[in-house]
C-alpha cells in the first residue's frame, strides 16, 4: 500500500508540473480573512484524521519507546541504549545501511540504464510495460516467488537449475560420487579417493569394497561381482559390498553384490603412479605385468567427482545480497519509468549540439544527458532509500527462518520484539523515523523548489 | 501478543492408561430437544482449510442437536493476536480452542475465561483421563478441555528405503544410529531434518531431552527453575549434537539441512524420487504426505515410536488445542460438554488427521491403521509431557526468530560445536525471555 502512495507523489513531483495553486509564487498576499474560516472548516476532517492516525501514534510510540517491556514502567532511554548493545540489532543497522547505500544506486543505474537504451529501439513501450511489470507484484508475492527461484536444490530452484547445467556441461559429475569404503575398514581417503590400506602383492587377491551407492546409481551394465581368483600380476575386484535388502558379510563378495563397471584403478610404488587401469562389468581388474610386491592400489578422485550442488543463495552469506537483487527486479521497472520521463524531458537541441560538435554518444550521455536528468535520479533514489530504510516484508517471506538473524533489517526487529517488548520496538519504530525524516525532508524541499 | 504473565501449567502427567470406568449415559444428551434453540455462541480456532471443514461438521451436529446458531472464526496463526484484540474491544468469542498452554494460563490469570461448570465439568471428568484433566487445570481449577492432540514423539520413513537397507524400525537410539549407518550404506541418507524452520528442532531436543532426563527435569525446565546449563541439558544436546554431526547422516549436511523447510522435506522423503529416508515429526505429517499423494501412509510411508534412550519408558511429547470458555453461560458450557464428548471427538476422527485424548473414544473410529496406531501410542505413554517450546515464553519458543528455535539452528549448522557453549547461550536467552514475562 506504501508503495501505490509513494510513487503516486514521485509522479507529482517528477511528472508534469503540478497545477499551481492561487497563492503560490505569490508570497506577499496572504490573508483573504473571509475564505481563511471556510478553509479551515474544510481541512477539519483531513486534519482531524491526520491528528488520530498519524501524530498521535507517533507521539504515543515516542511515549511507549521510554517504557519497560509492557510498557508500565518508565525507564528512561535504556531502550535506546539497548538497541545500540543488543548485537541483533546492531546486525539489523548494518544490513539497513547496507540496503540504502546499495539497493537504490543498483535499482536507479540499472533504471538509466534501461531508460537510455529503450530510447533507442522501437516498440519500446512493450519493454516498459514488462519491465514495469514486477511493480504490480505484491512484495509478499515476490518473495514467495524468489524463495522458489533461490531455492537450494536444483530440482526446485531455478536458478541454481541454471547454474547446475552449465557447471555440469563442463564438468560432468562422476557416475561413483557418493560411493565410499564402509568406514574404519580396508580402505582410507587419499588425495580426495581412496586407497587401500595394505600393500598388494601379485598373486594375491585384491579386495575393493565400496558402499553408498542407491540401487538405481548402479550403471546398467554391471554384473554381479566377481569372486576374486587369483592370477598373474596384481589383480582384483572393485564391487559395491552392499545388496538390496543387506545382509551378506562386510567385505567379502556376497552373491547379489555387484561389480562397479568402470572404474579407474592405479597402482603406485613409493608414491608414484606405476600403473592404470579401468574395471570390467564385473568390477576385475588386473595389472597382468606387475610383479612382487608394495603396490598401493588407489581408486583415483576422478572416479567420485561430486556433482557441482549449486549455491546456496539464501545462506548466510549471500542472504542479504539475493534479497536485494529480488528488491532489484520488483523496482528496476519502476526507476525505468520516470527516468525515460525525465529523458523525454530533455531539449533535443542539446544533444543535437553535442553531437555536432563531434561528442562520442559516450560523451553525451556523460556530460549532457545525466545532467540534464539530474533531478529525477535524485529524486528517484532519495524515494528509493526512504523505501528500502523500511523494508520489512521482502525480507521476512524471503529469508528462511535459519537465515533471518542473517538478513534481519531494523523493521524485521521491531516486528519481532512488539509481540514480547513493546518499549524496545516502539524505540526501533522511533529510530526508523529518524532515518526516514532526512531523505523525506530532501524530498519535501524539492518539491517546494519546484513549486516556487 | 503477550505471555509474560504464565501461571503454572504444571504438568503431571503420569498417563494411567486406565481407562476410567465404562461410559454410561451422555450427560448433555439427557436435556431434551432443542434447549438451545436461536441462541448464538461464536467459537474461534486456528485451523484453517480441510481442518476447518472437519471442526465445522463437529459444529454443525452440536447445531442440530441444541438449535444453537455456531459460528466458527478462523485466526490461524494468530489466532491469539485476534483473541487479544477482541478482549480488548470487550467482546471476546464464547468459546475458543487455543493450541498454546502459557496463553490460556494468563487469560485465566487475568481472569477473563470461565472456570467449567456444571455438565462441562461433568463430562470431562467422564470422559478423560486424570493426565489430560490436570493438562487443562490452572491453580487448581478446571479451565479447558483438549479437543485435538498431537503425536510428536514418532518418526516417519519411507518403507522403499528401508526394504533396500534390510532393516527394521529402531527401538533403541542406538539401534537408531545403527539403522542409520546401514541406511547410509545402501546409499539413501538416513535422515531430514527441516532446520530451515526452527520448531522441529525444539522437537528433536525435547524428545531426547525427556528421555534423558526424565519427566521431573522436563517440567522444570519448561518453567525455568531448571538453569539451561545443568548437566542434564548439555547430555541431551551432546547426544543430539553426535546424532546430527555423523557423517553422511543428514539430507544436505548441515548446512543444507539449514534451507530445508518442512515441507520439502516431506516431499525429500516421500515424494517423487525420496533423498532421504527417515522423517522426525508429529502425526501431522501423514496429513501432508496425503497431500503430495505420492505413497499411501500405512504402506509407502509407516512410522516408528521415537526410540528409548537408556531404558527410558515410552514417552510422548504432545501438543493440543484445549477448548476454554470466555463466559459461562449455559449453551457455552453445553458446548464444552459436547467436545468434551466421544461422540464429538467420533466425529471428527472419522474424517481423519485428527487425534483424540477422550479416552471413551472408540478407536474403531478412526479411519485408518496408522491413526489408531498413532492415537494409541499416546494412550499408552507412561510418560506425557506438552511440548516444553510451546509452554515457552513465545520469544524463546514460540515465534520465528525465537531464541531456542535460532539457537538449535545454529548447533545443527555446526553440530560439533561445544554443547556447554550452546547450553549457555541458551540460558542467557532463557533468562532475558523468562525475565520479561514475569
Amino acid at each position: 500500500m506504501t508503495r501505490g502512495v509513494l510513487a503516486s507523489r514521485v509522479h507529482d513531483t517528477v511528472g508534469v508540473r503540478p497545477r499551481h495553486g492561487t497563492r503560490h509564487g505569490r508570497p506577499g498576499d496572504r490573508g483573504r480573512p473571509p475564505w481563511s474560516r471556510a478553509a479551515w472548516l474544510f481541512l477539519a476532517p483531513a486534519l482531524a484524521i491526520i491528528v488520530a492516525l498519524l501524530v498521535y501514534p507517533i507521539c504515543y510510540t515516542a511515549w511507549l519507546s521510554l517504557h519497560d517491556t509492557r510498557g508500565t514502567e518508565f525507564v528512561g532511554l535504556a531502550n535506546y541504549t539497548e538497541i545500540f548493545k543488543a548485537p541483533q540489532i546492531r546486525r539489523a543497522l548494518v544490513n539497513n545501511a547496507v540496503w540504502a547505500v546499495v539497493a537504490p544506486s543498483l535499482v536507479t543505474a540499472l533504471g538509466l540504464i534501461l531508460a537510455v537504451l529503450l530510447e533507442r529501439v522501437r516498440r519500446a513501450t512493450a519493454f516498459k510495460i514488462l519491465l514495469f511489470m514486477p511493480m504490480a507484484i505484491s512484495f509478499l508475492a515476490a518473495g514467495v516467488t524468489f524463495r522458489l527461484v533461490y531455492d537450494e536444490s536444483p530440482d526446485r530452484g531455478v536458478l541454481n537449475a541454471i547454474v547446475v547445467s552449465a557447471h555440469d556441461a563442463f564438468s560432468p559429475p562422476s557416475k561413483y560420487h557418493g560411493a565410499r569404503p564402509r568406514d574404519g575398514q580396508t580402505l582410507v581417503a587419499a588425495g580426495g579417493g581412496y586407497q587401500l590400506r595394505a600393500p598388494a602383492t601379485a598373486g594375491q587377491p585384491v579386495l575393493v569394497p565400496l558402499v553408498g551407492l542407491a540401487p538405481d546409481r548402479i550403471p546398467e551394465d554391471a554384473t554381479p561381482a566377481a569372486s576374486a581368483g587369483a592370477g598373474t600380476g596384481i589383480s582384483g575386484v572393485v564391487w559395491l559390498d552392499f545388496a538390496r535388502g543387506g545382509g551378506g558379510t562386510a567385505g567379502a563378495v556376497d552373491t547379489g553384490e555387484r561389480g562397479l563397471p568402470d572404474m579407474t584403478v592405479q597402482a603406485l610404488r613409493d608414491g608414484r603412479v606405476m600403473a592404470t587401469t579401468r574395471t570390467g562389468p564385473d568390477g576385475r581388474f588386473a595389472f597382468t605385468y606387475l610383479t612382487g610386491g608394495g603396490y598401493t592400489i588407489r581408486l583415483p578422485a576422478g572416479n567420485f567427482t561430486e556433482p557441482f550442488r549449486g549455491i546456496t543463495w539464501l545462506g548466510p552469506g549471500l542472504v542479504t545480497p539475493s534479497i536485494i537483487g529480488a528488491y532489484i527486479w520488483i523496482w528496476a521497472g519502476f526507476a525505468m519509468i520516470l527516468i525515460s520521463a525525465g529523458l523525454a524531458a530533455i531539449p533535443r537541441e542539446a544533444l543535437e549540439a553535442a553531437r555536432v560538435d563531434g561528442a562520442t554518444e559516450w560523451q553525451v550521455f556523460r556530460r549532457v544527458t545525466i545532467p540534464l536528468v539530474r533531478p529525477v535520479l535524485v529524486v528517484v533514489m532519495v524515494t528509493l532509500i526512504i523505501n528500502v530504510l523500511k523494508i520489512f516484508d521482502l525480507v521476512f517471506v524471503l529469508a528462511p527462518e535459519s537465515t533471518q538473524g542473517n538478513a534481519t533489517v531494523v523493521a524485521l526487529e521491531m516486528w519481532r520484539d512488539s509481540f514480547n517488548n513493546v518499549g524496545l520496538s516502539s524505540a526501533l519504530g522511533v529510530l526508523l523515523l529518524l532515518f526516514v525524516l532526512p531523505p523525506m525532508l530532501i524530498n519535501i524541499r524539492r518539491l517546494r523548489r519546484e513549486h516556487l | 501478543m503477550s505471555h509474560r504473565s504464565r501461571g503454572a501449567v504444571t504438568a503431571t502427567l503420569l498417563l494411567t492408561s486406565a481407562a476410567l470406568g465404562g461410559c454410561g449415559a451422555q450427560a448433555w444428551s439427557d436435556l431434551g430437544p432443542k434447549p438451545y434453540a436461536g441462541q448464538r455462541i461464536e467459537v474461534a480456532a486456528t485451523w484453517t482449510g480441510t481442518e476447518q471443514a472437519n471442526f465445522q461438521a463437529v459444529l454443525d451436529a452440536f447445531a442440530a442437536k441444541t438449535g444453537a446458531k455456531v459460528g466458527l472464526t478462523s485466526g490461524g496463526d494468530d489466532l491469539a493476536v485476534l483473541i487479544n484484540s477482541r478482549l480488548a474491544g470487550g467482546a471476546p468469542p464464547d468459546v475458543a480452542l487455543i493450541p498454546w498452554p502459557g496463553v490460556v494460563a494468563e487469560y485465566a490469570a487475568k481472569g477473563v475465561l470461565s472456570k467449567l461448570s456444571g455438565e462441562a465439568v461433568a463430562s470431562v471428568r467422564q470422559h478423560y483421563s486424570p493426565a489430560w484433566q490436570q493438562l487443562g487445570t490452572v491453580n487448581g481449577s478446571l479451565y479447558g478441555v483438549y479437543f485435538k492432540v498431537a503425536n510428536k514423539s514418532v518418526i516417519w520413513y519411507n518403507t522403499e528405503a528401508f526394504d533396500v537397507a534390510g532393516v527394521q524400525p529402531p527401538k533403541t537410539m542406538d539401534e537408531l544410529v545403527n539403522t542409520s549407518k546401514v541406511i547410509a550404506d545402501s546409499g539413501t541418507t538416513p535422515m531430514a531434518v527441516p532446520g530451515a524452520d526452527g520448531w522441529p528442532l525444539t522437537d528433536w531436543f525435547e524428545n531426547i531431552y525427556l528421555r534423558t532426563a526424565g519427566p521431573a527435569k522436563y517440567d522444570l525446565l519448561a518453567e525455568h527453575k531448571l538453569s539451561w546449563t545443568d548437566p542434564s541439558v548439555v547430555q541431551a544436546l551432546k547426544l543430539l549434537g553426535a546424532y546430527w554431526s555423523t557423517p553422511d547422516t543428514v539430507e544436505g549436511g548441515p548446512g543444507g539441512a539449514l534451507q530445508l523447510s518442512f515441507t520439502q522435506s516431506v516431499a525429500d522423503v516421500f515424494g517423487d524420487r525420496p533423498k532421504a529416508a527417515m522423517l522426525f515429526e508429529g502425526d501431522f505429517v501423514a496429513t501432508e504426505i496425503t497431500k503430495l499423494g505420492k505413497v499411501e501412509v500405512g504402506d509407502g510411508a509407516k512410522f516408528f515410536d521415537w526410540p528409548a534412550i537408556n531404558g527410558s519408558k515410552p514417552s510422548v511429547v504432545t501438543a493440543g488445542d484445549q477448548a476454554v470458555a470466555f463466559n459461562d453461560r449455559p449453551v457455552t458450557m453445553a458446548l464444552i460438554a459436547y467436545l468434551a464428548s466421544p461422540e464429538a471427538a467420533a466425529l471428527m476422527a472419522g474424517k481423519g488427521g485428527f487425534l483424540s485424548a477422550n479416552s471413551d473414544l472408540d478407536p474403531a473410529n478412526y479411519p485408518d491403521a496408522t491413526t489408531r496406531r498413532l492415537a494409541q501410542s499416546l494412550v499408552n505413554a507412561e510418560v506425557l509431557r506438552f511440548d516444553l517450546s510451546d509452554m515457552a515464553p513465545q520469544s524463546f519458543g514460540g515465534q520465528s526468530g525465537a531464541d531456542m528455535w535460532r539457537i538449535l539452528q545454529e548447533f545443527l549448522g555446526n553440530p560439533g560445536a561445544d554443547p556447554a557453549a550452546i547450553a549457555r547461550k541458551l540460558e542467557a536467552a532463557a533468562v532475558k525471555d523468562y525475565g520479561s514475562r514475569r
